[in-house]
């Protein structure tokens, strides 16, 4: 389904083969940059293998001055640098397309279409040429069809050259050869081609003050911001980079200036269990702490979940969701964690979810996570995925206000317990079913066992059938109250819809894309998009104002939906779905696709 | 755990401690375990040393994982928190609590099944992150709670109730710390308390993870002939490799040190471990010597107890990660947050 509207100015896709370890992610992400610091919305998505060094790695970049940033089906450009993957990529240009080769190497005349163009560049031989380490040959060779990308797409040089500046400050031999193979790249295209290509690049102001951001580093500025601690945590792909930023970001702002000493304190456990039991051991003694972690971890942490939500600790947990089940792809993304997290643990547990759709949310999501923990002492989980947390959004800068101070909930100091009435820890409860805890080292008069066993509302030890029932009954109502301080969801309605649309996360783009193509072909549909659990009466009232509403979400088995289904009153016949759940990131055409089945 | 509360009755002569308490206030709630139990003694151990350090209550943090072992900390020092955590998961509980106050004293409590089989992993981890905090293992070589398994300590050939034996060779806490890098490791039995407090003394005063294992039969399902962990077979074989003094900072060192090769320690924060009695040639600051004599004394059955290894120039997780000296719970929260400008500033890195 390509479009002749891509032939245009700002409207295109290009998708670059690569084989993964030989550093074509620099250049890619050089491209990426330079197109966003030209004022053009844009969207870079890397589809990459679980792998270190030899495997196709594929790097996708959308163009479109209207601002959709959902995956794109079809490519103007293929730029196919990896040999084991040719055929393939071969076929994905649209007709009509371009396909850039190393031609260093004569190109299987099998792999030739008669229907694209195909520029042949000698990369590997002129970077011989002009290279002698080894290792520099094979990282320039990159460089130089980065140059050829300048080239074809009329990417502003001088942008380009400004990025080599800040990148290689102080590196002055560096900065020339990457100069130099950019050039090597850029000429032979200009000498060789007709440049620029019918669809191509110009400066826009779209962008305006807007930041290029992966989910993974927003989410880790939140918890810093949100005076996160203690952060316990086990590797994982595609959390790992949470982490990893959190660690730099704490190097730089939470190290005492007279002191030296350390504001913060990263453990890395030695595995999930252990992850979120230091959580819950910060947290009870009074650190806001967190860990990041996907599906794999959430399923070795559930145990532990169940003890904060039942002995009411605060928690804050980053699912940055990968394909599962088991092992599953983890470099792929999907959202088939939500029932687990909804639901973890063993015995009647609910928790606080929160889906962001992007970067920015990302950041204000992870602030809020740490405010809802506290202020209903129960674990939070925020879902992610690795779309959104691996990939470089546009989004909006991140804003910070100042006034903001740390929703700390219920805790009572020595004075409280000094001068209030004697303390017991599960009542008496406020108006959302919370009640005041307290910390170690305080007051011998706020001491308590906190214990996974059944407890009566004093915070005993019960085996009392009416005692265990009230403490989880308020706890039910607990869970229910939080609905209310749950970011509302996003609802757009269009004139003349005959449905509704909902969707959560990093479906936003495809489904908002779809739904302007929909429109466009006179189906017109409403639409929300969730940004957590549990759900709120503007959800209830949506669902009952809807006819029927289709589901888009990432999993197979339509968790979403059953999550609907299950905590909302709307009744299952009322739900049809569009599942995508290949572990790429979702696309309009996608979604079209599946609404008009839906429909059918 | 079910636990009775004990009557408030002061006796007016007990004594009183620094903080002018008696012992009576760091007693807890009244156990609920068998009669008899190993595990009632060691509370009895810890309520006594923790006593005489007059520690404040209050500044006491007790935790445990599952297990009749690890009920037991509901029935000391009722005037600080507890956290009965889940099987096996004491010691990242432990680990997180740590990292956010490093200013409370911690005891943890743990049973041979939670910290040998469930909880042996997270055991060795929080010994190498090597936490500030007293670790008890109340070993009976059985899991008491769910009725009589063997556990990961049971000697080969030691016969369980039933009268099958166990055949699979025994898990050595001692042994298994000391290789993996443990600052202080010691070995006592529940019957001993002569022995068992000042070991507890020690360990409180001690900058890092001090591992105590310590020998508690199970009445009920351990205690039988067959068992090498009843009280009558540890009582023949238990050999009193070390025995110790504790003497606070401060405290002037009366008794004469021993005459067997005995040595004094003097640890992090001024106070004296006073060895009186050590086996010839026993170091106890040598790791090496330490396991040479496990090693030699397990092969003729002997249970070797004491304070037997203690590195007085322990450097806890704190002093290795260099944290902040106020506790991290307590810095305020403008310490912590960059503000809007240092993000405005940042994000210019993301243009
Ligand atoms: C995850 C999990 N598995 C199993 C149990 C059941 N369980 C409770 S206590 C226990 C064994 C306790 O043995 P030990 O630590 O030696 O304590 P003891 O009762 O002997 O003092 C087991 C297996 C549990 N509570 N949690
Ligand atoms: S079963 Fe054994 S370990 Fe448990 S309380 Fe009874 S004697 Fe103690
Ligand atoms: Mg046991």
């Amino acid at each position: 389904m390509h479009d002749v509207l891509r032939t245009r100015v700002n409207d295109f896709a290009v998708k670059l083969a690569n084989v993964n370890g030989t550093g074509s992610a620099s250049a890619n992400s050089l491209i990426m940059q330079a197109i966003f610091r030209m004022g053009i919305p844009v969207t870079g998505k890397n589809l990459f293998p679980s792998n270190i060094q030899g495997l196709p790695t594929w790097y996708e970049i959308r163009v479109n001055h209207d601002g959709y940033g959902a995956r794109a089906l079809d490519y103007d450009l293929m730029v196919a640098m990896n040999g084991q993957t040719y055929k393939q990529d071969v076929q994905e240009v649209r007709p009509g397309g371009y396909l850039i080769y190393d031609s260093t190497w004569p190109l299987d005349p099998s792999l030739m279409r008669e229907d694209i163009i195909i520029w042949g560049i000698p990369l590997a031989e002129m970077c011989n040429t002009h290279f002698d380490d080894p290792r520099a040959r094979i990282l320039m060779k990159n460089i130089a069809y980065a140059g050829a990308m300048v080239a074809a797409l009329d990417i502003d040089m001088g942008v380009i050259e400004q990025m080599l500046d800040e990148k290689f400050a102080g590196k002055q031999a560096m900065r020339a050869s990457n100069l130099q193979a950019l050039k090597l790249g850029y000429d032979y295209a200009k000498d060789n081609f007709e440049c620029p290509l019918p669809f191509r690049l110009e400066k826009m102001d779209a962008n305006g003050d807007k930041v290029l951001i992966d989910g993974n580093t927003a989410t880790a500025l939140g918890c810093l911001y949100a005076g996160a601690t203690v952060a316990a945590w086990y590797p994982i792909t595609p959390a790992t980079s949470v982490m990893d930023a959190f660690t730099s970001l704490c190097a730089e702002f939470r190290v005492d200036r007279e002191t030296g000493k350390n504001n913060y304190l990263i453990l890395q456990a030695e595995d999930e269990l252990a992850a979120m039991g230091m959580v819950l051991g910060a947290t009870w003694n009074g650190a806001r702490s967190f860990t990041s972690t996907a599906g794999p971890g959430i399923s070795l942490m559930n145990e532990l979940i169940g003890f904060g939500y039942y002995a009411e600790l605060p928690a804050v947990l980053i699912d940055v969701q990968r394909v599962g089940p088991s092992t599953g792809m983890p470099t792929r993304t999907q959202q088939s964690d939500l029932l687990l997290c909804a639901y973890a643990s063993h015995g009647d547990t609910k928790h606080i979810l929160l889906f962001p759709a992007n970067p920015n949310e990302c950041f204000h999501f992870a602030v809020k996570a740490f405010d809802l923990a506290d202020q209903f002492q129960t674990p939070v989980i925020m879902l992610s995925d690795l779309d959104i947390g691996m990939n470089d959004w546009v989004v909006p800068r991140i804003q910070w206000d100042d006034s903001y101070r740390p929703n700390r909930g219920r805790v009572l100091t020595k004075e409280d317990l000094d001068n209030g009435p004697k303390f017991t820890r599960y009542s008496p409860e406020d108006e959302n079913f919370v009640a005041a805890r307290t910390l170690p080292g305080v007051s011998t008069k706020g001491s308590y066992f906190t214990r996974g066993s059944g407890h009566n509302k004093f915070g005993g030890y019960t085996e009392t059938p009416s005692e265990y029932q009230e403490v989880m009954d308020r706890l039910k109502k607990k869970h229910a109250a939080a609905a209310k301080f749950i970011p509302e969801p996003d609802i757009l309605r269009r004139e003349g819809a005959a449905f509704g649309v909902i969707t959560m996360g990093g479906c936003n783009p495809a489904c908002l894309e779809a739904l302007e193509l929909l429109e466009r072909q006179g189906t017109p549909a409403d639409y929300m998009r969730l940004k957590g659990f549990p759900f709120s009466d503007v959800v209830e009232q949506f669902l009952a104002e809807h006819e029927f509403c289709i589901v888009v979400e990432q999993s197979r088995d339509a968790q979403l939906k059953s999550l609907l289904t299950l905590e909302t009153a709307v009744p299952k016949e009322k739900l049809k779905s569009v599942l995508s759940y290949s572990g790429f990131p979702l696309s309009a055409a996608h979604v079209v696709k599946g609404i008009l089945e839906c429909l059918r | 755990m079910p636990s009775i509360a004990k009557p408030i009755a002061k006796h007016p002569t007990l004594q009183k401690n620094a903080l002018g308490l008696t012992i009576r206030d760091y007693e807890g709630s009244m156990s609920t375990l068998c009669a008899g139990c190993g595990h009632d003694s060691v509370t009895a151990g810890i309520i006594r040393a923790l006593w005489e350090l007059s520690t404040p209550p209050h500044r006491v943090a007790k935790l445990s994982g599952i297990g009749c072992s690890s009920k037991t900390p509901t029935y000391f020092v009722g005037g600080a928190h507890g956290f009965n955590s889940a099987h096996g998961r004491m010691p990242a509980i432990a680990g997180g609590a740590v990292a956010a106050n490093r200013d409370l004293t911690y005891i943890g409590i743990s049973g041979d099944g939670d910290s040998l089989s469930i909880g042996l992993g997270q055991l060795c981890h929080a010994i190498r992150r090597n936490l500030r905090m007293v670790y008890v293992i109340e070993n009976n070589g059985v899991y008491g709670l769910t009725k009589g398994q063997f556990s990961a300590s049971s000697d080969i050939g030691s016969k369980s109730k039933r009268g099958e034996a166990n055949l699979m060779a025994p898990i050595d806490p001692v042994s298994m710390a000391l290789s993996i890098g443990a600052t202080f490791v010691a070995r006592s039995f529940s019957g001993d308390k002569e022995q068992l407090v000042p070991i507890l003394k020690a360990a409180f005063s001690h900058k890092g993870f001090a591992l105590i294992d310590v020998i508690s039969p199970c009445v009920t399902f351990n205690d039988h002939k067959g068992s090498t962990k009843s009280y009558l077979y540890t009582r023949q074989h238990a050999m009193r490799a070390t025995q110790t003094d504790f003497v606070p900072p401060q405290h002037e060192i009366l008794a004469a040190i021993g005459t067997n090769g005995a040595t004094a320690v003097t640890m992090h924060d001024g106070s004296v471990i006073q060895f009186k009695q050590v086996p010839k040639g026993y170091d106890p600051t040598n790791r090496a010597s330490v396991m040479r004599f496990l090693d030699e004394h397990r092969a003729s059955n002997q249970i070797v107890t004491g304070l037997l290894y203690v590195d007085p120039n322990s450097s806890d997780i704190h002093e290795m990660k260099q944290t902040s000296e106020t506790p991290l719970r307590d810095l305020p929260y403008d310490v912590l947050c960059p503000g809007s400008a240092a993000l405005e500033k940042l994000q210019e890195e993301y243009r």
